[in-house]
């Protein structure tokens, strides 16, 4: 027994029509603004929840990067000796490290955004686009802290008389950090909305990302890659972000300007695909899960 | 009237089936078939016959119209479609079919405590969990005192939530929950949580918004509830609405008749069921102290239940366990009987044979009873089935004193032994040597 059900003119607008699955290029990007309160609250609670009751706080965030480097410059430099551009190999690995870092904890965090959150998610409606969106901000925090320690340390050399050298690309950092965390934002939301389906996935990310580091020109630079390789090298969409950012700070790198404009607009691309996937899932995720 | 809420021809499909290689050589095959302008080689059954990689329709073609300001019970069996109409309302997940259109904000009493995090202050969380529900900074800012004060919290709100008590953990939760104000409110009884005090508040709150006139949906198995909070009900079933919205006594009365007639279906036949299934319920009977078949059991006399069992050819149980779960037709459990309980160990069980369960004076009033039945077999539960039967009950004579007991007494009849100054009470009737309450003495 079914009664059509027929909606009245003369009342008031409906706030909210509920479809079946909306077209693919409906985004809803506008919810992300109105729910901004609950993007800066959940970048909040990543940032102040993992730090309650250690003694070091976010001061972890330092001890990372530095181990890491220390280590890199143990085996790649004092060991397997990988030339750095005529660069202190601390200095060369740090600023490498403290950049994957950033694009690497963006990936696998964001990646988890529908695994972690199915119990949030099955009970209430809030766009699910908010939660990677504030993991790659609280992300951006921790690489904030570990940035200024790099930019310091870049500077003490530059001052005590070693080939290191500022330059006015600079200036270009806040548009690099935009490249990676788009990056890292896509790649992350396009695994994510892939593993609610194929749950082997999630196995892959990981040590995916792991790998993909070999294939980023963080513990060599790109001039020391020669003939082939080096054209596939040029496809990742990290190798230049990552020299342009060496080239800035410390006065050595390859990169031309065509190469950032192409890697630019694979991260905005990355993103966009991500984006359709993402909305696409988050429809009807979970029924999956 | 407006409407506040409207489903148009709303249904929901769910993928059978589970995840493996297969699925992904099916998707392949579909994509590359749309790429090249084919039919889908392997549609989505829409008949909604269950088949692997099928589909099967949650709810199907439901239209109706929750007026503004009305308090619309949702009603029916485990199974026909509640929560999925609750989580398309709510957008957890979208419909497969037609349409809901919505004037107001949506708030639902099944969302307390959501996204509460463990480490941070009970104040971060009331900000975390407000915005969660829809809440802006500003509006939780405002009414931030009236929630604390709600909650009873006081001086705790710095601290971390895990140092809270149970009970203070969901006074938060449900001060912010209460302090939405939204337009429309959807209460899931059956889901809420917490003990009796916390869903009388549950209760409490639901009856405040509906007199703020402001709209209500409520679903739940108690038709107490129902009958006393609803201003009109609807019943679904197998996914479908099988009446209303109407009147909530029509709308009780014809779920209550789903129930009896359910009673009569042969157990073997039922889907609706849980549990590993190597140990299935067959039948279920009702027996009188000569054996025969009862329509209407009698306070007070004896009673056997009989319970119908059958094994999965390579299956032998060690250790079975059967219970039967007596609920009132309004809702709460009023008894459960328990083979293990009472020291029966079901060792070396045949293939298939029938347990019996005596009462020597049935101890329920007068009333409408639903009966569940649990197999267990080795602590893992085998099969499952709610409202296996629909059992009414007349009053009678329980304590043998020649009186019978007045449905108002309720619930359950123990035997008692009532003294004056410690002296055995005298028999207030003449019939011989019944009164049991004496009889101890």
């Amino acid at each position: 027994m079914s009664v059509r059900v027929e909606p009245e003119a003369d009342a008031r607008p409906w706030t909210l029509v509920i479809r079946p699955v909306r077209s693919l290029l409906d985004l809803r990007l506008g919810l992300l603004l109105q729910y901004r309160d609950l993007v800066s609250l959940f970048v909040r609670r990543d940032f102040v929840a993992v730090y309650k009751q250690t003694i070091l706080g976010p001061l972890w965030h330092l001890v990372q990067p530095i181990l890491t480097t220390v280590t890199f410059t143990i085996i790649f430099g004092n060991i397997a000796k990988l030339p750095t551009d005529g660069l202190p190999g601390f200095l060369f690995y740090m600023g490498g490290t403290v950049i994957w870092t950033y694009f690497a904890n963006c990936v696998t965090a964001t990646s988890q955004t529908f695994s972690h959150n199915a119990q949030l998610f099955g009970k209430v409606y809030f766009p699910r686009i908010v939660v990677p969106v504030a993991t790659a901000i609280s992300n951006l925090i921790a690489f904030a802290i570990q940035f200024t320690m790099f930019v310091v340390l870049a500077l003490w050399y530059a001052g005590h008389g070693y080939p290191v050298k500022q330059n006015w690309t600079i200036l270009l950092t806040p548009v690099y950090v935009l490249m990676m965390a788009c990056l890292g934002l896509g790649v992350g939301i396009v695994v994510s909305s892939l593993t609610t389906r194929y749950k082997d996935l999630a196995q892959l990310v990981a040590f995916g990302v792991h790998l993909f580091m070999y294939a980023t020109p963080v513990i060599y630079p790109m001039s020391s890659i020669s003939g082939k390789f080096a054209f596939i090298l040029r496809l990742n969409p990290c190798a230049p972000i990552i020299e342009a950012f060496r080239y800035a700070y410390l006065g050595a790198g390859s990169v031309t300007a065509g190469q950032l404009l192409v890697s630019g607009a694979t991260c905005v691309g990355i993103l966009f695909v991500g984006l359709v996937l993402f909305s696409r899932v988050e429809q009807t995720f979970m029924d999956t899960v | 009237m407006a409407h506040a809420v409207e489903m148009a021809g709303v249904g929901k499909a769910y993928r059978l089936g589970v995840i493996d290689r297969a699925m992904l050589r099916d998707d392949a095959a579909r994509a590359w078939a749309r790429w090249r302008g084919r039919r889908n080689p392997r549609p989505d059954d829409d008949d909604g016959t269950p088949h692997r990689h099928g589909m099967v329709w949650a709810l199907r073609d439901i239209s109706f119209g929750i007026d503004e300001g009305e308090v619309l019970g949702l009603i029916g069996r485990n199974g026909a479609g509640k929560s999925t109409a609750l989580k398309l309302l709510s957008q957890v997940t979208a419909p497969t079919r037609g349409e809901i259109r919505v004037r107001g904000r949506i708030a639902s009493l099944l969302e307390v405590g959501t996204g509460f995090h463990p480490e941070l202050t009970g104040r971060e969380n009331v900000y975390l969990n407000g915005a969660i529900l829809g809440m802006t900074k500003a509006e939780i800012r405002r009414k931030f005192d009236e929630i604390v004060g709600f909650s009873e919290i006081g001086s705790y709100i710095d601290t971390p939530v895990k140092r809270y008590s149970s009970g203070m953990y969901v006074r938060l939760a449900f001060a912010v929950a209460a302090h939405l104000e939204p337009e429309i409110l959807v209460v899931d009884e059956v889901l809420a949580v917490g003990d009796a005090a916390f869903q009388r508040r549950c209760l409490g709150k639901m009856g405040e918004v509906a007199a703020g006139g402001r709209t209500v949906l409520f679903v739940s198995h108690n038709m107490a509830a129902v009958q006393s909070l609803c201003t009109r009900a609807l019943v679904l079933e197998g996914g479908r609405l099988d009446y209303g919205p109407g009147s909530t006594h029509a709308a009780v009365d014809h779920y209550l008749g789903q129930l009896k007639d359910l009673a009569g279906a042969d157990l073997a036949e039922r889907t609706d069921r849980r549990g590993a299934g190597q140990m299935r319920l067959t039948s279920f009977r009702c027996l009188d102290a000569s054996g025969r078949d009862l329509e209407v059991l009698a306070c007070g006399s004896r009673t056997e239940f009989l319970i119908g069992y059958e094994c999965a050819q390579d299956f032998r149980p060690d250790g079975a366990q059967a219970r039967i779960v007596i609920r009132a037709a309004s809702g709460p459990t009023v008894t459960v009987l328990d083979s293990e309980g009472n020291g029966l160990a079901v060792r070396g069980a045949p293939a298939s044979g029938t347990l019996s369960c005596a009462l020597d004076r049935l101890p329920l009033t007068q009333g409408a009873y639903i009966v569940d039945l649990i197999l267990t077999a080795d602590g893992v539960t085998q099969d499952w089935i709610r409202e296996v039967a629909a059992v009414t009950v007349e009053t009678g004579d329980f304590y043998g004193t020649g009186m019978v007991t007045p449905p108002t007494h309720g619930g359950v009849l123990f035997d008692q032994e009532w003294r004056l100054n410690g002296a055995p009470a005298v028999r207030s009737t003449a019939a011989e040597g019944g009164l049991r309450a004496s009889c101890a003495s």
